[in-house]
Order: structure tokens, then sequence, then C-alpha cells
């Protein structure tokens, strides 16, 4: 936000009439400058007013949509160089490569992969997002025979790529229901791809040799009334696509800099021949700052590991990942099986479940809802005390599964044992490890 | 609007630490600008990789990750030559776990000749790692510290409950310090300043702020450090400018995800090449948030992390 409220305040209409749901024009201001409320609450303001606040309103960043529906891919609209800040908003588009020069056989094969490779994690789908349509020979049949294809083989979001602005346009008649992004405008075939960009409505990525270059062309996308861009610096070694990042990022946030206040495109299948350095690559790309970041393929030993760090780094640093609270079943348990309880939170629950799993140990995990706190501190917090462990359990219907009355709890709360052995009757509470590494030869010990 | 490259101002720098002795020796740190902002300022001494070397043969860990080192898995001196020789380590860090009093709780003078023989047999610098049971790593690396003075080991992880005495015989025998804390700015911050009280010199400090791999809470570590960096570089931070020290491969192998078969789980793809990519996707990760070592375990880890910082240098 480039205005202050006084500043706002000096351009709105200054009548109070309180159409905007606040008494005052002043209190709109600040509250417009607070980002807490809208410009269109207004119904008052001229038109050169509006373009005027809307354009110091915006978000540093763009935010873009790639895709129709329910399916469409937001990217952009992030505000912070560094996550603990706020938070990343919109998680980099993890993109598979197709061309016009593979084989049938291949082009399925990678459809495939794209629809069957999502992995569920602490309550989540992770998958990856695009399909890069990529016209290598230049026929305009083949492209879009192929864009055919990918319309039908998968719900992934789409990318065109081609240097023809007339292949585009055959692609994006082939699926433009699915609003697919548009690769690449650059300055040789601009104004027939300002054409078709304005008569699909799709989302444009801008091409270029250099940083500067980028920022001429999307200043004048944006003169031709064209905002839902992405920036592709044209970097393919991996030391100036860092940088470039890295400025670009800097830009938008630190100077407000708009020509380059949109989410960017990287192309790690065009940084190296390795799919093992492409994966770290990709890695790289996705703490830093990429919008999209386009791979040669996918295989299930990157694709995996890259997801989980791309929800890594995008979890929000001020609300914990939490697990939902019940009862979770690991190594196949029986009615004989050892019964342990531990904290919603996310991280806790997944360290302790795959000690369980690996000590190969039958069990029942009870995780009880701390709020996305781990034990210590849910424990300080009076959120995973003996009153609420123990009717949350009474209550999981745990005691249908198991026939023993034996609880485990955490070490780091073994205070609190005789007071939940007092809520929970008849039951024999149990103090297991603090540390979830030494849970395997508990377990192994342990007799129910 | 023509546009201008923008610059972050930067008022700190961190510190540099050199490891090991004459020519062997390594400079860490130096940083003048947020890591690879290279456009901003420099690195003059790119992150470091070490790789580990067990002290006694390790009995859980998965298939992948103990192939490479199969024919030296008992004897430390053969495999710290290895890593040096066939994959490349800059240095070695020798992890001590047969001193856990409850494991094979070996003594320490035992396992100070175990660090005395390793040091005599490689020319890169040494890492020496306790096992964070205080009472057992103030006897060992005091040990192993007075054994080789003068050898400009790092020692670690020395926490607040036992930095005094190892932050004592590290100064007396001329050695670097790991001051470890768990994953908060303040605590790392406390702890070096209690060590600098102790008389440890600021070139002899570098920070451990524990890390954990990817799917296991990399993202706590990566703004932790992050945040050291901000501190230290933009805010005058004194008793935050020193080098920082990820020991990355343990945590990143000893994952569910890195043991699971490609026939259990299809989908996870093939098991040793996954074991890699959490290894040096992790790796990659802390580099991009500030480490400038980085403890290795897998050779082709080490090797994709280390072209991939040499391709960032350029
Ligand atoms: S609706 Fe517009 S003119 Fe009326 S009080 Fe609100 S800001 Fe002022």
């Amino acid at each position: 936000m480039a205005l202050t409220g006084i500043e706002i305040y000096k351009l709105l209409p200054k009548t109070n009439c309180g159409d905007c749901g606040v008494p005052t024009c002043l209190a709109f201001a600040m509250a417009l400058a607070a980002g807490k409320t809208e410009l269109d609450k207004c119904p008052h303001l001229s038109e050169e007013v509006r373009t005027k606040l809307a354009e110091a309103s915006a978000p540093p960043i763009l935010p873009v949509v790639i895709g129709a529906g329910d399916n469409a891919l937001k990217i952009g609209g992030e505000t912070v160089m560094f996550r603990h800040e706020k938070r990343f908003e919109n998680p980099p588009g993890i993109t598979i490569l197709v061309t016009d020069k593979m084989s049938d056989a291949e082009v399925k094969d990678r459809l495939k992969k794209i629809n069957e490779l999502p992995y569920e994690r602490v309550g989540l789908t992770l998958h990856a997002d695009l399909v890069a349509v990529k016209s290598e020979t230049g026929d305009t049949a083949k492209f879009t025979a192929l864009a055919n294809k990918v319309k039908a083989g998968t719900k992934a979001n789409i990318i065109l790529m081609s240097e023809k602005v007339e292949t585009l346009a055959a692609g994006v008649k082939a699926c433009a229901e699915r609003k697919p992004l548009l690769y690449a405008a650059t300055k040789d075939n601009f104004e027939a791809i300002v054409k078709l960009t304005k008569e699909s409505g799709c989302p444009l990525a801008v091409k270029a040799k250099s940083v500067e270059e980028l920022a001429v062309l999307t200043e004048k996308l944006g003169a031709a009334g064209i905002k839902n861009i992405v920036l592709d610096s044209g970097a393919r070694n991996v030391k100036q696509a860092l940088q470039d990042q890295l400025i670009i990022r800097s830009a938008a946030l630190n100077k407000k800099y708009r020509p380059l206040g949109y989410p960017t495109i990287v192309f790690p299948c065009e940084m190296t021949k390795d799919p093992m350095k492409e994966a770290i690559i990709a890695a790289m790309f996705v703490a830093k700052y990429a919008g999209i970041i386009v791979l040669s393929d996918l295989n299930g030993e990157s694709l995996f590991p890259l997801l989980v760090a791309r929800l890594n780094i995008y979890t929000d640093p001020q609300r914990p990942m939490t697990t939902k609270q019940g009862i979770y079943e690991i190594n196949n348990p029986n009615e004989n099986s050892p019964l342990m309880v531990t904290s919603n939170f996310s991280l806790t629950y997944s360290i302790v479940s795959s000690e369980i799993e690996s000590s190969k140990v039958p069990c029942y995990l009870f995780v009880k809802d701390t709020e996305g706190l781990s034990v210590v501190t849910s424990w300080a917090a009076g959120k995973f005390n003996s009153e609420s462990i123990g009717s949350a359990i009474l209550k999981s219907g745990i005691t249908d599964k198991i026939k023993h009355h034996k609880l485990i709890i955490p070490g780091y709360i073994a205070d609190e044992r005789d007071a939940i052995a007092e809520e929970m009757p008849g039951w024999e509470i149990i103090v297991g490890p603090k540390d979830a590494a030494d849970i395997t030869p508990f377990l192994k010990a342990f007799k129910p | 609007m023509a546009f201008e490259i923008p610059r972050t101002t930067y008022s700190g720098k961190i510190r540099e630490v050199t490891a090991g002795k004459g020519e062997s020796a390594l400079t860490v740190g130096g940083e003048t600008a947020f890591p690879f902002y290279l456009f901003e300022g420099q690195m003059p001494h790119l992150p470091r990789l070490a790789m580990e070397v067990y002290d006694s043969p390790p009995s859980d860990w998965p298939e992948a990750a103990v192939e490479p080192f199969k024919d030296v898995i008992n004897d430390p001196v053969n495999w710290a030559k290895k890593c040096v020789k066939e994959y490349g380590a800059e240095m070695i860090c020798l992890q001590l776990t047969s001193t856990d009093p409850n494991g094979e709780n070996r003594p320490a003078d035992k396992a100070a000749e175990i660090v005395k023989k390793v040091a005599d047999a490689v020319s890169v610098p040494l890492i020496v790692w306790g096992t964070a049971n205080h009472d057992k790593d103030v006897e060992v690396l005091s040990a192993a510290a007075e054994m080789c003075r003068d050898r400009n080991f790092i020692l670690g992880p020395v926490e607040e409950g036992d930095h005094k005495q190892i932050g004592a015989a590290a100064k007396e025998f001329n050695h670097i310090i790991a001051a470890a804390t768990p994953i908060d700015i303040n605590l790392a911050k406390q702890l070096n300043i209690l060590l600098g009280n102790l008389g440890v010199p600021d070139d002899k400090l570098i920070i451990d702020p524990t890390v954990s791999g990817i799917g296991y809470g990399i993202e706590y570590c990566y703004s932790a450090m992050e945040r050291m960096r901000i501190a230290a570089l933009t805010q005058q931070d004194t008793k935050l400018q020193f080098p920082i020290i990820a020991n990355i491969a343990r945590e990143a192998w000893k994952t569910k995800e890195a043991r699971i078969s490609e026939k259990e789980n299809p989908k996870m793809g093939e098991a040793k090449r996954r074991g890699i990519l959490l290894e040096a996707m992790s790796a990659t990760l802390l580099l991009m948030a500030g480490a400038d070592i980085l403890v290795m375990r897998h050779p082709d880890a080490l090797r994709l992390v280390k072209e991939l910082i040499k391709d960032l240098a350029g």
C-alpha cells in the first residue's frame, strides 16, 4: 500500500454519507490504508480517483489465476521476502513438460504420472499442478493434437508454449475453456500476442533476455490493459536464474516497482540434464520465489520430497499445522495392542507415528486436539491436561476396540499421571518416553 | 519507470572462522549479504560440505546409506580417508555415537584416541560431535581437545548445560565451539553471549541452530536461520554474526520416508534416489537459509549439493 490514510482521505468526497458502512470518509480511508476494507464499498468515487486508488492499493505482487473453476491455480500475491514475517501465500505450481516430439506412449505416461502421483500427508493432498504443452516441431497441427490430448487426459492446468502466435492461437482454441497460460510474449511477437491474450482472456507469460527488458515489456502490456502476467527473465543458468528471482522479488516488494510485481516462471528442465540435480534446483526455487516450476518429468522419488518441501516452506508460521483429533491405527493393532496419546501438532504426530510405525509394534495412537501446540507447550497452556485427555479418550470409542484399560502418556506430562487416573477410573496410566526416539525400545519392551 | 536493481542496506558482516591447521585449514563465513544475494554483496568463502564418519558401525541406516561405506563401516580411519579421497569431503564430521551412556558407553580416553587417529589420517579439518549427553560430552570432548591440542577442531554440540566445561577446554587447547540451541534465535544469541563471557574468542565460534529435514519441521530451522542472518547483517546484532553449521544428514536419513521401499509404496519411487534427494534437497533449503557448513552422508547427495554451490557461485 503506497498511500497513507490521510493521502487517501484527501481523494474521497468527504461527505461522510456512511454508504460505505463506516460513519466517516476518514474512517473509511484509514480502513482502506490498513487493507481492512475494499475500495468498491464507496459508491461515490470519480473514475479518476478510483483508478488512482486501485493502483495504489493493489498488492505489490499481483495474484494470477491459471485455469478455470475449482481446479484453477492461483500464484503470486506474495507480500514478504522472508516467510517468518507473515507467510508465503500461494505455493508455486509444479509442472511437467510434454512436447509434440514425444511419442504417444510417452505423453500418455506423463499424463498418467500427473494424475496418479498425489500424496496424502497430514490430511492434505499434495500433487503437481500443471502440464506444459510445448511446440518443438513448429507444426501447428501437431501442437493442436497434443493440446487436445492433454485436455482430455488430465484435469491439471495447462501452459501452452510456442514461439509462434498462430500456433498458440490454435492451441488456445483446443482448450480455451481451461484458461491456459500462454507462453510467451516476447518483444518480437508483441502486437499479435496481445491481441490473442485479449481475445482469449488467458493469462500471459512474458519472456525477455534480462530483468530490465522484462520490465519494459510488462509496462507495455500494462498500458495495453493486460494484468495477468507471469515473468520469465530468460536466465537458464542456475546462478543468473536465482539472482533474477531475488532481484524481481526485492524490486516488487521493497521498491514497489510495479513492472516486476508479478509471479515468475522458472525452467529447471532447461538448466541441467541430470534429473537429480533438476530436483534440487527445483527445491531451491520453492524457497526462492518461483511462481511456476517446470520439470522435465515427474518421478515419485523426486516429486514427493519436492512437494513436502513446498508444503513446509509455505506453511503459515503463525498457525501451526494440525492433525485431526481421533484414534489412529498403526501397524494393524488388535484388541490387546497398546494405546498411546499425543498432541495434535502435526509435526508431533508425524514424528510419533513414524517412530511407532518403524517399531513394527501394532499400536493405537490417540491424537488429542491441542490447537496445534506440542505436548510440552499445550500442557503448559492447560490444553493437554488430565480432564481434557480423560474425557476425550473415554468419548473416543476406543473402549470398543481394546480389551485392556491401559494408557501410555508422553514422558513430558508424567506429573499429570495421577490426575488422569482420577479422571479415568479403572484405567492404569503408564508414563511413556519423553523423546520420540525412545518409542521403539519402549514399545518393544512393553507388556500390555 | 526505469528499472534500478534494488539493494538492501547491510550494516553487518558474518565473522570469518578458520577450522583446521596449516595448508588444509578452511575458512567459512565472511558474508556481507543474505545467502546467495550476490547482486548485493559477497560470499568470500563458499559453504563447505563435511561428511559424516561414525566411530561405531550404525545399526539403523537404510541400505542405500550404508552401501557407499560397506567396506569401511567398522573402521572410522579408513571411512574418513575414503570420504576425503573418493567422495570429495571438504571436512570430516566424526560422530562419536559409541560414547552414548545409554548405548555402548565407550570411555572418553578411548574415544579421544579414535579422534586422534582419524585426525592423523586425513588432511581436512575435523568436526568432532558428541551425543548431547552433557556429562559424557564434557569428558569426551575435553579429552579429545586435549589429546589433539592446537588442531583447531570444531567441537559440538556445545549446549548451555555443558558450555562452561567444553568452552574452557576449547579455549585452553585451541579449538572451535559449535554452540547448539533448539531452533530459536534468542537462545542462540544467549548462548553465544555466555560463551563470549567465558572468553571464547569470536573467531572460534559457530552456531548450530538444530536442524531437521524435509517433512520434519525444516521450516522452523529455515526461518530461525533466516532471522539470525537478518539480525546479523541488518540489525548489527554482533552476537549472531557467526557462521552456521547444519548437521542435516542424520535428520534426513532417519525418517520413514527415507526408509520405505518402492515395493511398499510404488508412488514414492526408487528408495535410494529418494533418500539421496531428501538429504540433498534438505541441504539445499538450508543453504538458502544461510548454512556455512553442511554435514552430509551420501556421496551422491554431497556431489549434487557441491555442484549446485559451484553453479550458484558461477
Ligand atoms: S461512502 Fe464514500 S463518501 Fe460516503 S462516507 Fe464512505 S467514503 Fe465517504
